[in-house]
């Protein structure tokens, strides 16, 4: 489903800041994998979700989702692909919108924006029925504005806007990484409900170990721009934080196992 | 205070024309978070096309509808400037309206001033609006309809009711999505780009049919009659909110609120004249004005505002 190349991304080139975030990363997903992230900062985790997301191009090398090489194309265009949420709550919403305007963007994502009405009575009751999957009540609040909500809601309401109409990819990018841990958990719950029930293929990137391993049927790790660590499979299952702990200073060479890939 | 009162009747017609180009900056700087600086220039090109088409002969609806697409044409100059050459927006329209000055000159022969033969009935008669039927409306001299508040009323009362359907449409709800959060926007597939252009495009294209109204209630087009447009503008998008906005949520009042802010601002400067004020000094006056009116909510949410707890965001 999604297929990278030997991409190459530098930052920066040319300066003293020039910071090469992704070398020579290649990652090949099949159809309704769900694989997740790990790496210590700087480690080209969210670069690499960035670069298939188009955010910027990529120096060099190949993205290819379902089939379609998306290299070239713009941000806009790949979003038809993708279904995103980002790190910070605030970044997937439209704070001065409805929760169902909100939503009806998203249910046209890919399509032309035409002069017929952004929202119709259907879609309205269709919202209300998909809400209740995120169990935060936002079902009867259809036309509060999203500005309103916390940010665990308006998280959760970003995860559901990205799967409204099924993406080729899911690319969630440390998306409760800014909540607190309980809200963080329900998130992570609606997550692998939405994922499991549209069989979505998903990248996820995390800070936390324990989710790394507890969520998806792969762990990939991420260091200095690319991939050192891929299991999945009855391999993953079986994975224990202190194994992963010494995958990650074989792979890299050495034997500080980063602190920050420790958290929690 | 009957020299205020008698003025009154033209104060509000004049907000009212003022109001539709503050509609159109409403949609920029509140809808699409740009503050565009073109209105200064388009307003006057607006007029100027205006008054040389329908000088030379032209169908009034032509007229304005060419004034229309002229102050488009101006929009769609800043939003290329400003999405195509990555230049900042209000550097964009900075470039723009300065441009403009030497367009507007060329449009209406470089001349400084063109004025409509309003002596002439047949010409006046064929106006939408004109000064000259605030008075002549209520003596008799012309129908009562002709009364330019609710000529122009009338006028703006459709212009709404379009932008209401408008910006309820998909394309237009891609367009305050922009405004609202770009990254959402492009991650929901809306080019953001063309967003932002079109939205420009709309925007002047009101304030430059505001022009046209303007030259046809003062019977001439002035080089200089947009200048500060865009401070009047802002005047009047911040003073309704702060009167109103508590009280109209609904998008269409909102929009109505903008053009009451217009009369408003257009009364105060009336009040403000019968005082005894130095007209010269109206342009520091609008400036203090909106100085005022956008620091009271920064300074209210800096310096008074209430304790929250912390961390209230992040709990869901």
């Amino acid at each position: 489903m999604l297929e990278i190349k030997n991409v190459y991304k530098t930052f920066n080139a040319g300066t003293v800041n020039e910071k090469t975030a992704l070398q020579n990363l290649c990652l090949h997903l099949n159809p309704g994998e769900f694989c997740t992230v790990i790496g210590g900062n700087g480690a080209g985790k969210s670069t690499m979700l960035n670069a298939v997301a188009g955010v910027w191009p990529v120096d060099e090398g190949q993205i290819i989702i379902g089939g379609e090489d998306v290299t070239k194309l713009p941000e806009y265009k790949r979003a038809a692909y993708l279904g995103r949420v980002f790190q910070d709550p605030m970044m997937g919403t439209a704070p001065t919108m409805q929760i169902e305007e909100n939503l009806a963007l998203a249910a046209r994502r890919g399509k032309s924006r035409t002069l017929r009405a952004s929202i119709t009575r259907a879609e309205r009751e269709e919202y209300a029925e998909r809400l209740k999957i995120l169990d935060l009540g936002l079902e009867d609040r259809l036309t509060s504005k999203v500005g309103l909500l916390s940010g665990g809601q308006r998280q959760a309401l970003t995860l559901l806007m990205a799967t409204l109409k099924q993406p080729k990819l899911l690319l969630l990018d440390e998306h409760t990484a800014a909540l607190d841990p309980k809200t963080a958990a329900k998130v992570l719950d609606a997550t692998d409900r939405i994922v499991e029930k549209d069989r979505l293929t998903t990248l996820m990137i995390t800070h936390n170990m324990r989710d790394a391993i507890a969520h998806g049927d792969r762990l990939i790790m991420m260091y200095n721009g690319h991939i050192v660590v891929d299991v999945s499979g009855e391999e993953k299952k079986r994975l224990t934080v202190e194994q992963l702990l010494a995958l990650f200073s074989q792979a890299s060479g050495s034997d500080e196992a980063d602190d920050k890939l420790l958290l929690s | 205070m009957t020299g205020f009162l008698s003025a009154l009747p033209g104060a509000v017609s004049q907000g009212l024309i003022w109001g539709i180009m503050a509609i159109g900056v409403y949609i920029t700087y509140k809808i699409l978070d740009i503050a565009d600086l073109t209105v200064d220039g388009s307003f006057c090109t607006g007029g100027a096309v205006f008054v040389m088409l329908f000088g030379s002969g032209a169908n009034l609806w032509l007229a304005l509808l060419a004034a229309l697409l002229a102050g488009m044409l101006a929009g769609l100059v800043t939003g290329l400037l400003h999405t195509v050459c990555g230049i900042p927006a209000i550097l964009a329209g900075i470039l723009t309206q300065l441009g403009l000055y030497s367009v507007n000159m060329a449009i209406m022969d470089f001349k400084a001033s063109v004025a409509l033969s309003i002596t002439n009935g047949e010409t006046l008669n064929k106006l939408l609006v004109s000064l000259r039927f605030v008075k002549g409306a209520l003596d008799g001299s012309f129908p009562f309809w002709r009364h330019p508040i609710i000529v122009v009323g009338l006028f703006t009362a459709v212009l709404i009711g379009v932008l209401y359907w408008f910006f309820g449409t998909e394309l237009g709800a891609a367009l305050r999505a922009t405004g609202s959060n770009q990254n959402m926007a492009r991650a929901q597939g809306i080019n953001t780009d063309r967003t932002k252009v079109l939205g420009l495009v709309i925007s002047n294209g009101l304030v430059a049919l505001s022009g046209a109204l303007l030259c046809q209630y003062n019977g001439a087009n002035e080089i200089n009659v947009g200048r500060g447009a865009i401070v009047i503008g802002l005047a009047a998008v911040i003073i309704g909110e702060v009167l109103l906005g508590k009280v109209f949520r609904n998008f269409a009042l909102k929009l109505l609120t903008v053009s009451i802010g217009a009369i408003i601002y257009y009364i105060v400067l009336q009040v403000v004249l019968a005082l005894g004020l130095n007209p010269n000094y109206l342009k520091f006056l609008s400036a203090l004005v909106v100085a005022v009116f956008l620091t009271i909510p920064y300074w209210k949410g800096k310096y008074f505002a209430k304790p929250v707890k912390r961390g209230g965001d992040a709990n869901a």
